[in-house]
């Protein structure tokens, strides 16, 4: 993902030895990801210590050169960055690579819902992956995918109602059961967890072995039980009740987490791995088998909900990363990073717009030229704010220099002589 | 100004207005609710008093004296014969009512807390539920039994069902003491609660609403002056007759009459009430409409204004042009002006120049010469220079007077094209005065402005001070944005025609004869180099490759694959495709050069040059490589036809043959599944099943067809090096010409909709055929027929629709993300902040790299300081990662179609979306 993996545990004298060099070089050391980096590379070439050293030196150095500027307007270089590209974007959702079966929202509508910061993601999806030992194995695979595929039971058995008898029944097919490896008696189970066994009673059906239907039918009310008004309304019409039972009995969920509507399995070269339909990353979590360090989902705010506001951040440049790098467009990982760590600056994950950022800035100028103006004017005037003009819209609209790049240093200029003249200019 | 220092505005306090200070600020008070008299002079105390500043000219003043463009305006007063409530404030003003007591005016307890904080109920307790009391409850200081509070939109406050008159309202805010009004999170300091309740209505001056005078001699009045009369109207017939002792109905009447007249007299858009209307019905304008909106005045005046020193024509290319260049008419030279600040060294230059007036004829050579159009004295009086007075005014120039003198070769000036949606949508160029009426610059600038010659007009700005040319000369010449800060790579470089005349020269290294090389370089400043050879009548020739190992900085060194190769594995120096380019030490040993050489976006050569040579020698490969290509391609020449896709007979009935056999396949398919012998795909259902597998089944068909016909256009075919080259389109385009188009698609599927279970009524009921669908077996070249015409129109309106709802949604999201995030900047101390000193990140980007300066997102290229330590050669592609990330996910084949195809239409619509485009920015920057 966005962390490189920490370097493996190996000589820190070389670590070190590089920082060394680079310290001395250009008074700081290098960041660990490119320090590691070069490590790696130095001992992969076998070279003499002095041309080892001599390629530190010249990587510390460039590394200096192409550091940021102070003052400089990181941010606005950050919104044109992904800004610019957005009127390439297709606005079609497109196929997950490789998964033909699933679709997934990519391009232009993706990003602008992770700008939102939108709860539930318009096409949730998960990567499931499965312990070592289970991941090459088709079939252990396939079962945890079951379990984690939510089966309701028109997905296993047939529901019908017989008006004349006043009863619902539930016929489980063989195939279907196989299919999803239910048995009947966990159908049971649902039916009798599900159904309110005040209302309604269960009874074996017809047939035998796995496919004996079930049989559901109205309990007599309790005599002498004071009854609602309803109770008595539904009374009168019992086949009212058995409609509710039959729509009742469709919903029931057997097994499977809730949330997740489909899981597919796929195998990703040495392994496979379950992508599903829908996201409950809680819920998937608790499934034995599955691999909670490389299991992922794309919805934000559930992985902002189960690790916390440092791994929403990554997640964000992930899915921002690769909704840009699906669509060919290449977009520097600093101005993702630069988004995601606004939104997430204050704790929890806020939107860019007039909801999140935008409505908390602490001009009032700022906010009243980006939406909703009087408002903003009229409060203002109440609370007695003031504006301090250090950003660039106040500034902009009472007409003096932003405080950013050039504009944020002042120089001041004073003639030793009145004999020295100003430069000459122009013609 | 004294030695560069200049005031600074450091905050702005908002507050409200007191009525006393309202009345201190007003010049005059007005009772008439009339404007001018029969004379068409302002009527005293009506709403154009003289009192409130000057519009016409040749009057004066009555308050400051001045004449028109002097008096700033001055405020006058309505005193309202009732108060009445400020509807921005009714929300306010009901919690606090709700909040305080009744009778004494002390906070009650469990008060709603102020809108404005947001209550931190993060951790804390749950806030206290701010529920409207349901019982009555009594004031702990005065015991007295507190009402329900009601507000009925947008003004009427009720207790208990009561109306509250805003006098009575005004009365309670009153008796709220400041330190409870503090309490309740307002500032008392900066204005008390009861002034939310108006007593006195300030009269803005006449500035801000002048009356216009037609053609017809009448004079229409500003929506502003509008709502004051009704104002004034009825606030006199409410004086009258409640000091006549009319009824109390007529009174209340009356009172609710001003109410909504003041209401509407500041936001006419008040939910709940209808709005003000002008004679023609139209809404009228107020205040809030005046502040509101995109064309309101912060956003269209405060966050964006109007500029002098500038000028906006036509574009067209010149690729003599230096890249740092735009070429500016004369025309427009001579309106546009630099100010020249006279001095004792200067002072003479200056005067030759005024003597010349502000046409002087060409120079004997027929060069432009600049002229000058103002003169400003020392003592800042502004003195038009014209032929006439010319002689004269070249008197007055002294040290220390400014001559505004008209551009010339040199100038530096900024050049923008909208939508400026990034920072290399606007930068600095240096003027060369040129014929004609367009401004010029070389093609390879058009990619950071989005820019085409197909009437695309842009926007030139003069620089007025030295500062301002000193910054645009360090920050923002062309030259400086070579490399985007995007992705680290070139964002200019050449492009289409360039491309292909770099691949001509250098494609398996064709030779040139003397007249050939002295043309080819007669717009190089390189004297011809020495022959590579002779052939065999000993006349000397040269090389493709020799020519362009001119224009590379003699210390290059690269290597890397080309856009030509096709995944062969012959040795880097012996490719039999001359798909491995060798650089070495500045001169190219192997390869043709093509888009990954110099393309923007991609050039390879070009981002060594730019980032080891520096942007200056960045620029000058550039401007040469533009002269050498169209030297070159004037020379070896291109054209490409529609015979250029012609496919034998053969391969013809082959493509027909192979599509047939697809057809065959698809109804096999749909004969399957209605047998419903179809094998079903896991989590997909039968129909699905079905359309992912047909889709399969055409899509190979084309790809076959597409191959078929790809067999007969090679290398020699002029549109086959456009597209192998990367110079423009791509081999999908030519065997869609060529072979087969494919099969058109709506929201990614097949098509599907039009009538009741078919496309069109040519075809059967349910018919899941290939044809039936939309799949076009014809080619371009071929031609479609009608209902495959009418297919392919359906997928190609989806694609405009496409491209019109997505240029305003990312534009939303861009405004919003720059909104959130332009104020951040890097702190001296390198951590990211904002303007409240918030750290957003305490290292930029983690290591504190400016992407313009990182090596394609990777902070140092390890590999090529290696080999540059080392002395080997750099393996360019092999290090460059296509995302700044690494590796990009891989691409299925199926996929790569989808881009391909996306690839297409974007072009398509490129076209199309510049007309449709184009007239919206028009008539807006038509004036001044």
């Amino acid at each position: 993902m966005i962390v490189p993996d920490p370097p493996k545990a190996a000589p820190r004298e070389a670590l070190a030895r590089i920082q060394e060099l680079a310290q001395k070089e250009t008074g700081a050391p290098l960041p660990p990801a490119l320090a590691g980096e070069l490590k790696e590379r130095l001992q992969g070439l076998r070279l003499p210590p002095g041309d080892a050293a001599k390629i530190v030196r010249e990587v510390a150095a460039r590394f200096q050169r192409a550091e940021v500027d102070p003052h400089e307007s990181v941010g606005i270089l950050a919104a044109q960055s992904i800004g610019e590209p957005g009127t390439q974007m297709t606005l079609r959702t497109f196929h997950y690579a490789g998964v033909a079966e699933m679709n997934v929202t990519l391009g232009l509508p993706r990003l602008i819902e992770l700008v939102d910061a939108r709860r539930v993601p318009s096409t949730p999806m998960m990567t499931v992956h499965v312990e070592r030992k289970l991941r090459a194995d088709r079939d252990e695979v396939q079962k945890i995918a079951l379990q984690i595929e939510v089966t309701t039971i028109p997905d296993v058995a047939s529901i019908g109602t017989v008006v004349e008898e006043l009863k619902v029944v539930v016929a489980p097919q063989a195939a279907l059961l196989e299919a999803r490896g239910v048995k009947r008696s966990e159908l049971e189970a649902a039916l009798g967890e599900n159904l309110d066994p005040r209302l309604f009673e269960v009874r074996s059906g017809s047939g035998g072995g796995e496919t004996r239907s079930f049989e559901v039918r109205l309990k007599e009310s309790p005599a002498g039980a004071t009854k609602t008004k309803k109770e008595e309304l539904v009374e009168e019409m019992p086949f009212k009740k058995l409609l509710l039972a039959s729509e009742a009995a469709k919903g029931i969920r057997i097994k499977g987490v809730s949330g997740i509507r489909r899981a597919l399995i796929r195998k990703e070269k040495d392994e496979y791995v379950i992508y599903t339909e829908g996201s409950n990353l809680e819920g998937v979590l608790e499934i034995a088998g599955v691999d909670g360090a490389r299991t992922t989902t794309n919805s934000i705010f559930e992985i902002y909900r189960v690790y916390g506001v440092e791994a929403a951040r990554a997640a964000l440049i992930h899915e921002a990363n690769r909704t840009l790098a699906e669509q060919g467009l290449g977009v520097d990982i600093r101005h993702l990073m630069l988004v995601a760590d606004v939104m997430t600056n204050e704790g929890d994950i806020r939107a860019i717009g007039r909801h999140g950022i935008s409505g908390k800035k602490t001009s009032v100028l700022a906010r009243a030229a980006f939406e909703i103006t009087a408002a903003h004017l009229l409060r203002a005037a109440i609370t007695g704010e003031v504006d301090e003009l250090k950003g660039v819209a106040e500034n902009i609209i009472v007409g003096q220099p932003i405080t950013l790049g050039t504009g944020a240093v002042n120089l001041v200029y004073r003639p030793l002589a009145a004999a020295a003249e100003p430069a000459k200019e122009g013609a | 100004m004294a030695q560069g220092l200049s005031k600074r505005i450091k905050s702005l306090q908002f507050a409200f207005l007191s009525p006393d200070e309202i009345r201190r600020m007003s010049a005059v008070k007005i009772i008439t609710a009339d404007t001018y008299d029969d004379d068409g002079y302002p009527i005293e105390m009506g709403l154009m008093d003289l009192h409130l500043g000057v519009i016409e000219p040749n009057l004066r003043c009555r308050t400051c004296g001045g004449r028109v463009n002097e008096c700033p305006g001055h405020f006058g007063i309505i005193e309202l014969a009732m108060p009445v409530i400020h509807v921005g404030y009714a929300k306010e003003i009901k919690r606090l009512l709700q909040s305080t007591c009744r009778a004494c005016g002390r906070i009650l307890p469990g008060a709603p807390p102020s809108r404005g904080e947001a209550p931190d109920s993060d951790d804390a307790a749950p806030a206290p539920r701010t529920r409207e009391p349901k019982e009555e409850r009594a004031c702990p200081f005065c015991h007295e039994v507190q009402h329900r509070i009601t507000l009925d939109k947008p003004t009427t406050f009720r207790e208990d069902s009561h109306k509250i008159t805003p006098k009575e309202v005004r009365a309670r805010l009153e008796r709220i003491p400041d330190e409870d009004v503090s309490a309740l999170g307002l500032a008392p300091r900066f204005g008390r609660p009861e002034w939310m309740v108006l007593t006195v209505l300030p009269v803005p001056p006449v500035q801000v609403r002048p009356s216009i005078t037609l053609e017809s001699g009448e004079r229409s009045e500003d929506d502003l002056t509008h709502k004051l009369v009704d104002v004034l109207r009825i606030n006199q017939r409410l004086r009258e007759n409640r000091d006549m002792g009319a009824p109390q109905l007529v009174v209340e009447d009356l009172w609710e009459l001003l109410q909504y007249h003041v209401t509407t007299y500041f936001d006419n858009q008040t939910s709940g009430i209808p709005p003000a209307r002008h004679r023609s019905g139209r809404p009228l304008k107020t205040l809030a409409q005046r502040l509101k909106g995109k064309d309101g005045r912060f956003r269209s005046n405060l966050s964006g204004k109007r500029v002098n020193f500038s000028a906006r024509t036509v574009i067209s290319p010149d690729p003599l042009l230096s890249i740092n260049e735009v070429g500016v008419p004369v025309e427009i030279a001579r309106g546009l002006t630099v100010p020249l600040e006279v001095t004792a060294h200067n002072q003479e230059v200056a005067k030759e120049l005024v003597k010349r007036g502000p046409s002087p004829p060409a120079a004997e050579d027929g060069t432009y010469r600049c002229g000058v159009n103002y003169l400003v004295r020392e003592d800042g009086q502004r003195i038009k220079v014209m032929e006439k007075n010319a002689d004269a005014c070249a008197e007055l120039v002294t040290p220390g007077s400014i001559v505004e003198r008209q551009l010339i070769d040199g100038d530096i000036v900024l050049f923008n094209r909208q939508p400026s949606l990034h920072r290399m949508s606007m930068m600095a160029h240096f003027v060369r005065i040129l014929p004609h009426k367009t401004f010029r610059f070389n093609l390879c600038d058009c990619p950071p402005y989005n820019a085409d010659f197909d009437g695309d007009e842009m926007n030139l700005h003069v620089l007025q001070s030295q500062e301002a040319r000193a910054e645009a000369k360090v920050l923002m010449k062309v030259e400086e944005h070579i490399l985007s800060p995007r992705y680290g790579g070139p964002i200019i470089g050449m492009l289409h025609d360039h491309i292909t005349a770099a691949f001509l020269l250098t494609y398996q290294n064709p030779t040139f004869t003397q007249p050939e090389v002295t043309y080819l370089l007669s717009k190089l400043p390189y004297p011809i180099p020495p022959p590579a050879g002779k052939d065999k009548d000993g006349a000397p020739f040269w090389t493709g490759k020799q020519l362009f190992s001119l224009t590379l900085p003699k210390d290059l060194t690269l290597e890397f694959r080309s856009n030509i190769w096709a995944r062969c594995d012959c040795p880097p120096l012996g490719c039999k495709h001359d798909a491995y380019v060798v650089i070495e030490n500045g001169v190219l040993k192997a390869g043709a050069i093509d888009k990954k050489a110099i393309a923007y976006e991609k050039g390879a050569i070009l981002d060594a040059i730019a980032r080891t040579d520096g942007m200056g020698r960045a620029r000058q490969f550039l401007d040469e490589m533009s002269r050498l290509a169209i030297t070159a391609i004037a020379l070896k020449g291109l054209s490409t036809g529609i015979d250029d896709e012609d496919v034998p007979e053969g391969a013809r009935r082959e493509i027909a043959g192979a599509l047939g056999a697809a057809r065959i396949k698809v109804n096999e398919l749909v004969e399957l599944y209605r047998k419903g012998e179809l094998e079903q795909m896991p989590g997909r259902s039968l129909d699905e099943t079905l359309e992912v597998m047909v889709r399969r089944e055409l899509g190979q068909a084309r790809d076959t067809a597409g191959d078929l016909a790809g067999r007969y256009l090679g290398l020699e075919n002029p549109a086959v090096i456009l597209a192998r080259s990367g110079a423009r389109g791509s081999m999908l385009n030519l065997t869609q010409m060529a072979g087969a188009v494919g099969q058109q698609s709506v929201r990614g599927e097949r098509l599907l909709r039009g009538y009741v279970g078919r496309t069109l009524p040519h075809y059967e009921r349910g018919d899941l055929g290939a044809d039936a669908r939309g799949f076009v077996s014809s080619s371009y070249k071929g031609g479609l027929s009608p209902t495959e015409y009418f297919f392919h129109s359906m997928g190609g309106r989806e694609s405009l629709v496409d491209t019109a709802v997505r240029t305003s949604r990312s534009g939303y999201m861009q405004r919003r993300l720059i909104n959130a995030l332009e104020d951040l900047k890097v702190a001296e101390d390198g951590t990211v902040r904002n303007t409240a000193g918030t750290v957003i990140e305490y290292r930029y980007g983690e290591d504190g790299i400016d992407p313009t300066r990182s090596f394609q997102g990777q902070p140092v290229p390890i590999d090529e300081v290696v080999a540059q330590v080392l002395g080997r050669r750099i393996h360019s592609s092999d290090t460059r990662r296509p995302d700044g990330t690494g590796g990009a996910p891989p691409v299925t084949e199926e996929e790569m179609d989808l881009q391909a195809e996306a690839q297409l239409e974007e072009e398509a619509e490129e076209e199309e979306a510049e007309e449709v485009g184009a007239p919206e920015e028009g008539p807006e920057f038509g004036g001044e």
